[in-house]
């Protein structure tokens, strides 16, 4: 079935093209808003990029393919990314891919049967000085054990929070309603 | 804890202090102001002045790399934060985006009207979606009160600005590669010359500074070129940002004086290293450093010099704290992992030896090390390093190198264990989950 784009993501691309001294400029933003609208990096949506910002769709795919937060497969409502880097692993990161792994039964890179969770191991998400710690959608969750981890996904799972960049915007920083934010510096 | 000038990190603590009338209560904004009455070329000439050097890790003096763009080109010139800080270790960047958003925007401004720039663009990456809305937030505000579109402060003079997401490519931190990037490209870096400062975004003059660069202009524009050569030492003029991360009691973002003792640095402002445990390393400038043994640590200060007399480098200052728990072939590989993943595919060298580099530390570690692969690892760094279009090639082999050169016994002892059968204790990372052996 082929997906479409919303009216609402046309306008915004219009914009978003207008601030650009060159349109092809865009392109990366336009992918932005075609995995928030089809959860992934869709054909349709490569096509629909490449003939408003003046690319070939080739040249779009290439995009899509060496940027990783593009996703060419389907992710879950909520994909958890561990950071895997040095500061990370030396103070225990491995522990909450753990944790990850036995609470889901899924390894990285696969989504979990209801399509809830998917996670996957990232590298530095430049919060070495709150390690370890995840990115869950656009939200950073810092200073984790495997029982904090624990504590969160079991609140995720409950209230559904929104925990996306695109449609919470100025409350992002908030994360998870009364959990705090933490501190990067002392 | 010693006393350090503030310049960067001042009032943070300050209640809402990213928002602009928070800001313009604590003086904000008044560098701009004085900035606009100044001529632009006295602005760069108080940067060079200053000594400020370049603080997204190559310390290229910043006056100068000013000074190459051509006034007279006739085409418009482009001022680029780069705020894609990716360095493992490093998240400073991070603190002034989120913390003092308007000081980065008022740096920029500075810059922008030393530079005559009509346009800025800050290149965020793509995961720091926190940072990305405050920093849109405080130019929305800019907006609404006209410090940033026409006829700014009534000066005449017009800069426009805009957030541009990067998402998900370490190397779009190297500056050519950025721009590549925002042109809607892979980010692959370009050959140079020719120089962003004559052709770089869309074929025009450009100048990329970092976050922390830029955000250190309004002080420059506010005390002199003079006042700021007097903080630090020597060549390495001002303040640095540090962020220590690791085997520290009290990691974070610190702003301390260049020359900085580190081993002070560690105790007196990291809270030494957790209870239990002692220094068994220090990475000092991000990743893409050479390590240094805690005996190396002695006499080591935090500057661009002592740093390079001493054999490493402060880079970015991503500082990275290892104690005697880490194991160094787990440590080298999950680095090694790392550069694999972040090569951008261009130069061959660094494409194909980043993967077989990381293969070889990782049989080492998984107790299938073969006798010689030591030295099959400083053979492939050798043709990696001075091979590559960009500086990636060169500087992920400092690690590789100096880790493998300074921690021989524990390669040999792993090789060895491999040799007689024994069953190798991997104790740290988690590298079974990654899928790439």
């Amino acid at each position: 079935m082929a997906k479409e784009i919303s009216e609402k993501a046309e306008k915004r691309l219009a914009e978003i093209i207008e601030k650009y001294p060159e349109k092809r400029s865009a392109a990366l933003p336009a992918l932005y808003i075609v995995q928030e609208e089809h959860g992934m990096i869709t054909e349709e949506g490569i096509k629909w990029v490449a003939e408003r910002v003046g690319l070939s769709p080739v040249h779009v795919k290439e995009l899509a393919t060496f940027y990783t937060m593009f996703h060419e497969k389907p992710v879950g409502r909520y994909h958890i990314q561990v950071c895997r880097t040095l500061s990370c692993a030396i103070c225990g990161c491995k522990g909450l891919s753990e944790y990850i792994v036995n609470r889901l039964g899924i390894k990285p890179g696969e989504v979990t049967e209801d399509g809830l969770w998917s996670f996957e191991e990232v590298e530095c998400l430049g919060s070495c000085g709150t390690a370890p710690m995840v990115e869950i959608n656009d939200t950073y969750f810092e200073n984790l054990t495997p029982e904090k981890l624990g504590e969160i996904m079991d609140r995720i799972e409950k209230e559904k929070p929104d925990l996306s960049l695109s449609t919470i915007n100025d409350k992002l920083g908030e994360g998870l309603k009364g959990h705090p934010r933490s501190e990067v510096y002392p | 804890m010693a006393e350090h000038i503030q310049i960067l990190l001042k009032n943070i603590r300050e209640k809402d202090y990213h928002r602009l009338e928070v800001y313009e209560k604590f003086g904000g904004y008044a560098s701009v102001r004085k900035a606009l009455e100044m001529d632009p070329l006295q602005i760069i000439e108080e940067v060079k002045t200053s000594g400020l050097r370049g603080r997204g890790g190559a310390g290229f003096p910043t006056g100068l790399k000013w000074s190459f763009v051509p006034r007279d080109s006739g085409k418009p010139v482009y001022l680029i934060n780069n705020a894609d800080e990716s360095e493992p270790g490093t998240f400073k960047d991070r603190v002034l985006l989120e913390r003092n958003p308007h000081l980065v925007i008022e740096g920029m401004l500075c810059a922008a009207w030393a530079l005559q720039s009509n346009m800025s663009i800050i290149y965020i990456r793509g995961e720091y979606a926190y940072p990305y809305t405050v920093i849109s937030a405080a130019i929305k505000e800019c907006y609404q009160k006209g410090y940033l579109g026409e006829n700014i402060f009534g000066s005449g003079f017009t800069h426009h600005m805009l957030v541009h997401r990067g998402a998900g490519a370490y190397i779009c931190g190297e500056e050519t590669a950025l721009l590549e990037s925002l042109e809607g490209k892979k980010g692959q870096p370009r050959l140079k010359p020719p120089f962003p400062a004559v052709e770089g975004l869309y074929g025009c003059p450009t100048v990329i500074n970092n976050v922390e660069t830029l955000s250190t202009i309004p002080w420059i524009v506010a005390n002199g070129g003079a006042e700021y050569a007097k903080i630090g030492v020597d060549k390495s003029s001002g303040t640095k940002l540090v962020s220590a991360s690791g085997h520290i009691k009290k990691p974070g973002v610190y702003e301390i004086e260049m020359g900085y003792p580190l081993l002070e640095f560690i105790e007196n402002e990291c809270g030494g290293i957790r209870e239990g445990h002692s220094l068994k390393a220090v990475i000092p400038g991000g990743s893409s450093v050479n390590i240094l043994t805690a005996e190396e640590c002695k006499g080591v200060n935090l500057d661009y010099e002592s740093c390079r007399e001493h054999g490493t480098s402060l880079g970015c200052a991503g500082f990275m704290v290892l104690d005697d728990s880490v194991d160094m072939v787990e440590a080298v590989l999950n680095l090694a992992h790392f550069y694999a993943h972040e090569s951008c595919g261009q130069c061959t060298p660094c494409r194909e030896g980043g993967h077989w580099i990381e293969k070889v530390f990782a049989r080492i570690a998984r107790g299938e090390g073969l006798p010689g692969d030591m030295e099959l690892i400083e053979s492939v760094c050798a043709q990696i390093g001075g091979h590559t279009i960009c500086a990636f090639g060169d500087t992920m082999v400092l690690p590789y190198l100096s880790i493998l050169k300074k921690f021989a016994p524990e390669f040999r002892e792993r090789i060895d264990a491999a040799l007689k059968g024994l069953e190798v204790k991997r104790k740290m990372l988690n590298m079974e989950f990654d899928g790439a052996h």
